[in-house]
């Protein structure tokens, strides 16, 4: 672990507003910001450690507990919610047994909302690590996740 | 370093190139695969297109562009044969496209009951012209005149099609007279707020200080909007022309684009289109000889609406949590790192990219008096032709609508259109000829916003729809100032109750009290359009307000917990497809018997209503609920 | 200085140049209510309470600097309104004990609420808060309570700009927002020193000391356990030591004090401190006067001389005291053998 950090760390500036995007690589490295990365972050850019968390916190993209396998993120823009995202949200969180925001114990799956994907005429969708699933039902739902979502 | 003449070289060659593209005799296959092409499959269909042609051992050109805006079509695959007008084909499966290879390109035959229309010199019998389609007819594309019609990756095309020339005219004038065309051109922000661009340019213009910086906000982070991402996807050429532009007007050196991180394709898209502008000497160090030196930094955005707020945009861009700080002093006086700045939205510096090309007369052909120019806007929600389209500003919001958006879809009727996301409101049937312009959208208590417009049908609640909007505000309110952070989070317990049946006569009156405070109180725009969607619906759908707190029904059936599903059994066939998708296994009926739903096992899910088949829609919807 | 004349309601009062309105204002006894705003910190316009009305326009006064002329109304129905509903929300989402809560009698919420005028009933009509969230009491000499806090930041400003060390930020975002420590775990976890500036500046009950007791009177002091020599003034009820305020006169602290001088009082009223000088007599210490103490060292100091001599001074003394000490022992014992344990 330690050696990708350092790697990332190497890339940047020792600088403030370097933070960010640092963290955003820590992130797609582990697929999460682990305690000991932040504090190493802290400590590299001189910042006391408290600024480090409570920018990770701010933003929605972080977090702090690893993602599952399979991540989906379910889009809560206007147009999906006027087309039934919230629908699709309990059907998804049905089918896997997690709440928004959670993982899976086996790791498997991860559920997260977003704020919009942008694919709106395509409403409502959801991505399942980075594939758009488009114009979705509850139907749709359940065979996605179909046998554990394989 | 590059000169101007090698600048002039280039151009000719791409223009060259261009007009070969074209007269080669070889036939030419776009795909669109921005973002929504690519959730609709356009990366399987273009991977099917290229290997019929393979199989086929046809000699043409493929590649990629971005979105013409028709996403309702996607995915959308062109084809141009020589000196045949283009043919746009909608909803094209990866089966589809070795069959349209083999009818058209082999054997003649432009199957048009596959196609939206065609464009270009020449028409095709049985396929209607595109841009004379009611979706296409009302728009006037200039920012997007380009996009879906130029391959994104190509330096070149973009060349071929005036690229460019606007900053080897912004040089040739100078920084003072661009200024004064943005300023004949009566451009304003894009980004929401409408203020005019050259004035902004010209605080910081005249601010004194050893460094600039131009900050391009591309954080489109409206629910229900993607004209930027369709714009940075499709041209990103378009934008750094902008950029460079602004930054020789204002005397900064440094450019910024705030991206979301959400949008992976316009980053990559941005991130090579900025390495062939280094290339090419459009970026860096004395550009084309000028002696302006431009070198622009990519920031992505971590996810917070927030930062559309210019104060909080340079808050994160100095690694900060992304909290709006008081003003004065104004960013353009005092921003990033304490000098002066200037945040342009996307569209705005596309718009400017435009008018030094085409001049400030060019630009100012469409709009009103204090509106000019065009506007993209992303028409989303209960609307038959979704998509990007431009418009000219002043066109009513009835012609957006139903003329080129083509009313609700599935014959339900139209109830109310959002514009300016979750900063602006609600606008009702009644005053569908407001006209698309900012003061106008001003006066009917909302605002133009970046351009996402948003269409509701009877099936939406507006209740619910103002709870939607506040849970998004309550939850990306950056919890600095006390109206925003509570305020939005009483705005929306109240609505929850109201939808959850809870609402308590003398709700609709705090909501407005509170509403007027939070607007007035609050410490940033955010805070100070967050009550708008509220407000707007309590102004024109008070009576469902009414109806749920006072006899709580949802008069849309909307609202789960104010509504129950009932089988009439005089329309139900008997299929049991209701029966066999309920997950609580709620509903009993035997083959081709009547069907019942226990009320008491019910969530509500509605999967019944949406698995009845069209024929018997013996599901129907009540509120109140049966189980009050 | 340059002075500077304004009119607040009516009243023209001089002020600073580069202060602000609400300084002014509150420097001339004029009350502009305010939650975010400290004296020692720089104005962020948080709380959004101390507008006031300038030629229609509201303005946050705590961010708007005097200027020759300026017509300032405290209260304007626009003012009033804002003030109004930005209070109600404070209310609502604030915990309602408070007869037993240690900071009530200096509250600024309800100095506030008092000032504005609260209708309860409009109160209830609004939404109250879920589930409360988890009291920290993990630090030994103050608690903090997040369901009181109200998010002036104050604390944060304090740690990062006064104490420098930041243990503090907000943490989450929108009605979620909390103050926390790294990893929002408890106080008593985080590199926090507990010197409670954070605590005396808290403008309600959210950080406060555990021990608390209005005393009957102060005493003007020095803290006694290091050279710095800070300033505080004992709270004093009947023969016990109370509570210690720092002293923001005296230069040497400015008001600032280390957890030691601000929490670390309790030895004054303990039990086995020694009240008076002890003799040793017959193998027994006997209780003395200070003048039988003083005239014994002195009678004893007699027979020694020069490198027969050391001294080991204390930190606990002053810097006067110290310096008294090394005078005495190279002038009248003759010898630079001096030492200080210099370590606490």
């Amino acid at each position: 672990m330690e050696q990708q950090l350092e790697a990332i760390l190497a890339d940047h500036p020792r600088k403030r507003e370097e933070l960010i995007p640092i963290l955003q690589e820590v992130q797609a490295e582990y697929s999460y910001l682990p305690t000991e990365a932040m504090l190493e972050i802290a400590r590299y850019t001189g910042m006391p450690e408290s600024r480090v968390y409570g920018v990770a916190t701010f933003y929605a993209q972080f977090r702090f507990t690893p993602m599952g396998k399979k991540h989906t993120m379910v889009c809560r823009g206007t147009a999906c919610h006027v087309n039934g995202a919230e629908r699709i949200l309990e059907e998804v969180e049905e089918q896997l047994g997690i709440k928004e925001g959670e993982t899976t114990e086996d790791l498997e799956h991860s559920l997260e909302t977003v704020a919009c994907i942008g694919a709106c005429s395509l409403a409502p969708c959801l991505m399942i690590n980075n594939k758009v699933e488009a114009k979705m039902t509850i139907n749709k739902v359940r065979e996605l996740y179909k046998n554990g979502g394989e | 370093m590059v000169q101007l003449t090698d600048f002039q070289d280039l151009q000719r060659q791409a223009m060259a190139d261009w007009e070969s593209l074209h007269q080669d005799g070889r036939p030419i296959i776009m795909v669109g695969t921005a973002t929504c092409g690519r959730s609709a499959g356009s990366l399987e269909v273009l991977d099917a297109l290229r290997a019929a042609t393979e199989k086929q051992e046809i000699d043409c050109h493929i590649f990629e562009v971005g979105c013409t805006g028709a996403c309702y079509a996607e995915p959308l695959v062109y084809i141009i044969k020589p000196d045949q007008p283009a043919i746009v084909y909608g909803d094209v499966t990866p089966q589809l496209a070795p069959r349209l290879i083999q009818s058209y390109l082999i054997k003649d035959n432009p199957l048009p009951r596959y196609s939206i229309g065609t464009f270009g010199n020449g028409r095709i019998e049985g396929i209607p012209d595109l841009f004379s389609t009611p979706v296409f007819e009302p728009q006037a594309r200039r920012a997007l005149n380009r996009c879906g019609f130029i391959d994104p990756t190509s330096l070149e095309h973009y060349l071929a099609n005036d690229g460019y020339t606007g900053v080897t005219k912004a040089f040739a004038i100078g920084p003072e007279q661009v200024i004064e065309e943005v300023k004949n051109a009566g451009l304003r922000g894009r980004g929401g707020a409408g203020f005019p661009t050259w004035r902004k340019w010209r605080f910081c213009r005249d601010a004194p200080s050893d460094q600039k910086y131009l900050i391009c906000n591309a954080d489109e982070g409206d629910p229900g909007a993607f004209m930027n991402r369709s714009l940075l996807e499709g041209d990103p050429h378009a934008v750094l022309e902008g950029m460079i532009i602004a930054g020789y007007a204002l005397g900064a050196s440094i450019g910024y684009i705030y991206c979301r991180a959400e949008y992976p394709l316009a980053l990559e898209r941005l991130r090579g289109a900025i390495k062939q502008a280094k290339e090419h000497g459009l970026l860096g160090d004395n550009i084309l000889d000028s002696g302006f030196d431009f070198h622009i930094k990519i920031k992505e955005g971590a996810g917070a609406f927030v930062c559309g707020e210019e104060t909080a945009l340079i808050a994160s861009i100095e690694g900060k949590r992304g909290m709006p700080t008081p003003r004065p002093p104004f960013p353009a006086v005092s921003g990033l790192w304490g000098k002066p700045t200037i945040i342009n939205n996307v569209e705005s510096l596309a718009d400017v990219g435009l008018i030094l090309q085409n001049g400030s007369d060019w630009f100012a052909e469409y709009g009103t008096e204090k509106s000019k120019g065009t506007k993209t806007i992303a028409l989303v929600g209960k609307v038959k032709n979704t998509g990007l389209v431009e418009v000219p500003l002043g066109i009513t919001l009835r012609e957006l609508v139903f003329d080129i958006g083509g009313g609700a879809p599935d014959g339900k009727a139209f109830k109310a259109v959002q514009t300016g996301g979750p900063s602006g409101g609600c606008i009702p049937e009644s005053l569908l000829d407001t006209p698309v312009d900012y003061d106008s959208l001003n006066a009917a208590g909302t605002i133009m916003g970046s351009g996402g417009v948003v269409v509701m049908d009877e099936r939406t609640c507006m209740v619910d729809f103002a709870r939607y909007f506040l849970d998004f505000a309550e939850k990306e309110s950056c919890g600095k100032c006390v109206p925003c952070r509570l305020g939005t989070k009483q705005l929306l317990g109240i609505l929850e109750d109201i939808c959850a049946g809870n609402g308590r006569p003398g709700d609709i009156e705090m909501l407005e009290e509170l509403g007027r405070g939070i607007k007035a109180g609050s410490l940033c725009g955010l805070g100070q359009t967050a009550p708008n969607p509220v407000l707007t619906t309590i102004r024109y759908f008070r009576d469902e307000y009414e109806a749920h707190i006072h006899e709580k029904r949802c008069p849309a059936g909307a609202c789960k917990s104010l509504i129950s599903y009932y089988i009439n059994n005089d329309l139900c066939v008997g299929c049991t497809l209701c029966a066999q998708n309920c997950s609580t296994s709620a509903i009993t009926g035997e083959f081709k018997g009547p069907h019942y739903i226990d009320q008491d096992i019910c969530t509500q899910c509605g999967v019944c209503y949406t698995v009845c088949p069209k024929k018997a829609n013996a599901v129907e919807i009540i509120s109140p609920s049966l189980r009050l | 200085m340059e002075k500077i004349k304004l009119t607040i309601d009516g009243l023209e009062i001089e002020a600073e140049a580069g202060t602000s309105v609400l300084d002014a204002a509150l420097a001339n006894d004029i009350y502009i209510p305010h939650l975010c705003h400290h004296p020692d910190l720089k104005p962020v316009g948080a709380c959004r309470l101390c507008g006031v009305d300038v030629n229609g326009r509201m303005e946050m006064s705590c961010l708007l600097p005097v200027r020759e002329g300026l017509d300032v109304k405290t209260n304007s129905p626009e003012v009033g309104a804002t003030r109004q509903v930005a209070i109600e929300l404070l209310l609502a989402d604030h915990p309602q004990g408070c007869l037993s809560c240690g900071a009530s009698l200096q509250c600024e919420l309800l100095h506030i609420a008092d000032h504005i005028g609260v209708d309860g009933e409009r109160i209830e009509r609004l939404r109250r808060p879920s589930e409360p969230l988890p009291i920290d009491n993990s630090n030994p000499f103050f608690s903090f309570d997040p369901n009181k806090c109200v998010l002036c930041g104050i604390c944060v400003r304090t740690c990062e700009d006064i104490v420098g060390l930041g243990v503090l930020d907000f943490v989450n975002r929108g009605s979620r927002t909390v103050i926390g420590t790294f990893g929002n775990e408890p106080f008593i976890d985080s590199i926090c020193e507990s010197c409670g500036e954070c605590v005396v500046r808290c403008p309600v009950g959210s950080l406060a000391p555990k021990r608390w007791q209005r005393p009957s009177h102060e005493v003007q002091s020095t803290c006694v356990y290091c050279g710095v020599g800070c300033g505080i003034y004992l709270g004093v009820k009947g023969d016990q030591v109370v509570s210690v305020r720092a002293d923001r006169e005296r230069p040497s602290n400015q008001g600032s004090l280390c957890v030691k001088g601000r929490y670390g009082y309790n030895f004054i009223n303990h039990k086995d401190r020694l009240t008076t000088p002890l003799i040793k007599k017959e193998g027994q210490f006997v209780e003395a006067t200070w003048d039988e103490a003083l005239d014994l060292v002195a009678e004893k100091f007699a027979d020694y001389k020069g490198s027969e001599f050391a001294a080991l001074a204390s930190a606990k003394c002053t810097n006067e005291d110290n310096y008294l000490i090394q005078k005495f022992t190279r002038a009248v014992m003759q010898t630079n053998t001096v030492d200080h344990c210099a370590r606490l």
